[in-house]
């Protein structure tokens, strides 16, 4: 009881920098409940939510992106991260809807594992990795047929196509998905960036395809890149 | 004479064996698993188990589960392509086959990875079918120059037409399995000798976590009434599609496969079952899954030794490396994983000439496994005592002078006794400098050359060819290609 109280009475009296850093520290340190809870205050406290976003828990992500570069920390802590920096956004979305904010995206992206490919774990690290950094992220799933993709990226008026494939078998969809946009005219119009286990730098040049990463937080950067350019252009 | 002891490995004692079971059974019950083929989930309603329709999760009793384990043979047989030679799967039998559909070969010269081509697919089966230790062809190396559709069926094509070794191979998609069975049937000469004299294995994974996809389904229950063996290949990664502690996955491991041997007697009561897998310690820091990882390798052993105490014959991918190159790495993974493999009993060993988490194949490599397989095999045979006495007859009136080289002893048993490499280094130093200081992967490019050049194709017969091959240009051409690539150099 005491301690509730005590926990309570230290939130009231936080500065509007130790709720940031808060924030941060929760992201880093994978503590979901935490994330959330200081969202829920920050609506509370009717905080400037684009600065709760953009100097509370985006510096904790990019933080926990930094001790993954560094060999800190491993693929657990953060995927933990990603979730909880997921968590925490979706503890303020309903807020941000009510006051009309429009939180600035990345970008907006689908993705999924081609059809015929079961394997989608290395997929979700990168819709998880990328949700984190701020990107609107479809996730379609595993086996997705080649005409969902297309679909869904105009339906959802997407920036960047995203192809998952895992075995030689379903990595050469991400060719015809290359040809299937050049033959409706597409290409432009969405961004394509391809990877998985046998798919490498030269591949992607082959096929056409506009992007590639190796992991999850290249996929960042180079999609960054990728809208960068296309917003260029 | 006293019995000879069968060296053995087991990592679990029986409470926990027993714990694992019971856990893997609990979930089948009660969590369900996800059967995405409908043929199947008519099977399993039609077993009075309860399927969630929305889902697709179908939910197991264990009187099923058990009553499917007492119908699946505690033994398989297999039958080289004349159908006279027996090999056992069951009991403590191993037989080494290649790591398989790798989608590079490692090129000796450049030391570079590259597609393979039917060229290179043919040199890896004609290299299989004479290297000594390894008894089964599989379908180890997937041909870049015949499109993806018929990757399937046309390297089983190769692999029957080249070389007289039962093979372990794999649908990679639906309707690969009727043109795949048809080529055994032609080889075999009907669908009865087939199902009688089973010439090849299927492999079919299911989706970590608890999940058989309609592809992998549907192999199990063609498979089963055509009486070919299913080698049921469960692939948890631990931490990341199975749980991360070994015992975990284990759980899983062994809750996937029992609903595959379920899916498996229910298509055809009785048919082939093999307990196996291609799980791996996933590494957390670089997301890859070393299959050359002391974890995978204990992983393996321990889901054999279920496998054992359920009566069931064993499957592991062991005797395979993630090194990049044949180096150290290549060796130590690949002998670690081959000695426990043989020592635990498993059955069928896939891993031979693999490399790279499964993705690339080395004929040098495969040439230097099977040495290593070699060693195994002389390994399990432990010491027996060969005479009697032992040895106690043979220093009689022993003087300063006596040796053993010339003693009638010695030539009787050490042919027996030991073992001599062709590959592997026993030379004095003086003696490799002066064959030019050539390392184990440059003796074995010249091995593979010599092997080549020494033993002539394992040719099917020609009648048998022409039906084979009749099979594979129908697939070709229902899938949009006229004509096959040419085969030539074949000598």
């Amino acid at each position: 009881m005491f301690d509730e109280i005590n926990v309570k009475e230290k939130g009231e009296i936080m500065s509007k920098e130790e709720l940031l850093a808060g924030m941060a520290k929760a992201v880093i340190e994978g503590n979901k409940e935490e994330a959330v809870a200081l969202a829920k205050e920050a609506i509370a406290e009717k905080m400037d939510l684009n600065e709760v976003i953009e100097k509370g828990y985006v510096p904790g992500i990019q933080v926990a992106g930094k001790l993954w570069e560094e060999g800190e920390y491993f693929l657990p802590e953060l995927v933990t991260s990603a979730e909880c920096m997921k968590a925490a956004m979706g503890a303020l979305r309903p807020e941000l809807e009510k006051a009309h904010i429009d939180v600035k995206s990345a970008g907006k992206i689908v993705i999924g594992t081609i059809e015929g490919d079961i394997h989608d774990i290395g997929k979700n690290l990168v819709a998880s990795i990328l949700s984190a950094n701020g990107f609107d992220v479809v996730d379609l799933g595993a086996d997705v047929k080649l005409e969902k993709f297309i679909e869904k990226a105009e339906e959802e008026k997407v920036d960047l196509i995203c192809l998952s494939a895992l075995l030689t078998t379903t990595m050469i969809g991400q060719r015809k998905l290359i040809e299937m946009l050049k033959a409706r005219n597409f290409l432009g119009r969405f961004a394509v960036m391809v990877g998985g286990a046998p798919v490498s730098q030269k591949w992607a040049d082959d096929i056409g395809a506009d992007g590639y990463a190796e992991n999850a937080l290249t996929a960042v950067q180079a999609a960054k890149n990728l809208l960068k350019k296309m917003k260029k252009g | 004479m006293i019995p000879t002891l069968r060296p053995k490995f087991e990592l679990l004692s029986k409470d926990l064996i027993r714990k694992i079971y019971e856990e893997a059974l609990v979930i089948l019950e009660k969590q369900g698993i996800f059967v995405e083929n409908k043929e199947a989930l008519n099977l399993l309603r039609a077993a009075g188990m309860r399927v969630d329709e929305s889902t697709r999760r179908i939910f197991l009793t264990q009187s099923l589960v058990e009553d499917s384990l007492s119908f699946t043979p505690s033994v398989v047989k297999l039958y080289d392509r004349t159908g006279e030679k027996e090999f056992t799967v069951g009991e403590d039998e191993i037989h080494f086959d290649p790591g398989s559909a790798a989608v590079t070969i490692l090129d000796h010269k450049t030391k570079q990875q590259r597609k393979a081509v039917t060229e290179d697919v043919l040199k890896f089966v004609r290299l299989t079918d004479c290297l000594e230790h390894i008894h089964f062809q599989s379908t180890g190396l997937i041909s870049s120059d015949v499109p993806d559709v018929i990757a399937d069926s046309y390297r089983l094509y190769l692999g029957l037409a080249y070389s007289s070794k039962p093979i372990v191979t794999g649908t990679f998609r639906i309707e690969g399995f009727r043109p795949m069975h048809d080529m055994l049937v032609a080889v075999r000469g009907s669908e009865k000798e087939l199902a009688q004299k089973p010439l090849a294995i299927f492999d079919a994974c299911p989706s970590p976590p608890l999940k058989w996809s309609n592809l992998t389904t549907q192999s199990l229950i063609d498979c089963a009434r055509a009486g070919i063996p299913s080698e049921l290949i469960s692939m948890g990664m631990t931490g990341a599609t199975s749980p991360v502690t070994i015992a975990g996955t284990l759980v899983q491991h062994v809750a996937e496969n029992l609903c595959g041997l379920v899916i498996c007697q229910l298509a055809g009561k009785g048919s082939p079952v093999i307990f196996g897998g291609s799980p791996s310690s996933f590494d957390l820091r670089k997301g890859t899954t070393p299959m050359g990882a002391i974890e995978t390798m204990m992983i393996d052993s321990a889901y054999a030794q279920i496998a054992k105490h359920l009566n069931l014959p064993t499957h592991a991918y062991m005797g395979l490396s993630d090194a990049k190159t044949n180096d150290n790495q290549a060796g130590l993974e690949t002998g670690i994983g081959a000695i426990l493999a043989a020592i635990s009993g498993i059955n069928v060993i896939s891993g031979p000439g693999m490399m790279d988490f499964e993705s690339c194949q080395s004929l040098e490599k495969l040439v230097i496994d099977n040495e290593i397989c070699g060693m195994a095999y002389r390994l399990i045979e432990g010491i027996s005592q060969r005479s009697d006495p032992i040895a106690a007859d043979l220093f009689e009136g022993f003087s300063a002078d006596t040796q053993f080289l010339s003693m009638p002893h010695t030539r009787k048993w050490y042919r027996l006794e030991h073992t001599f490499p062709k590959v592997l280094d026993r030379d004095t130093y003086d003696y490799w400098t002066s064959l030019g200081g050539k390392s184990a992967a440059d003796r074995a490019f010249e091995e593979v050359k010599k092997l080549m050049d020494e033993n002539p194709p394992s040719l099917l017969k020609k009648e048998k060819m022409d039906e084979l091959a009749k099979v594979m240009l129908a697939d070709a051409r229902r899938n949009g290609l006229s004509s096959l690539p040419e085969i030539k150099n074949l000598c």
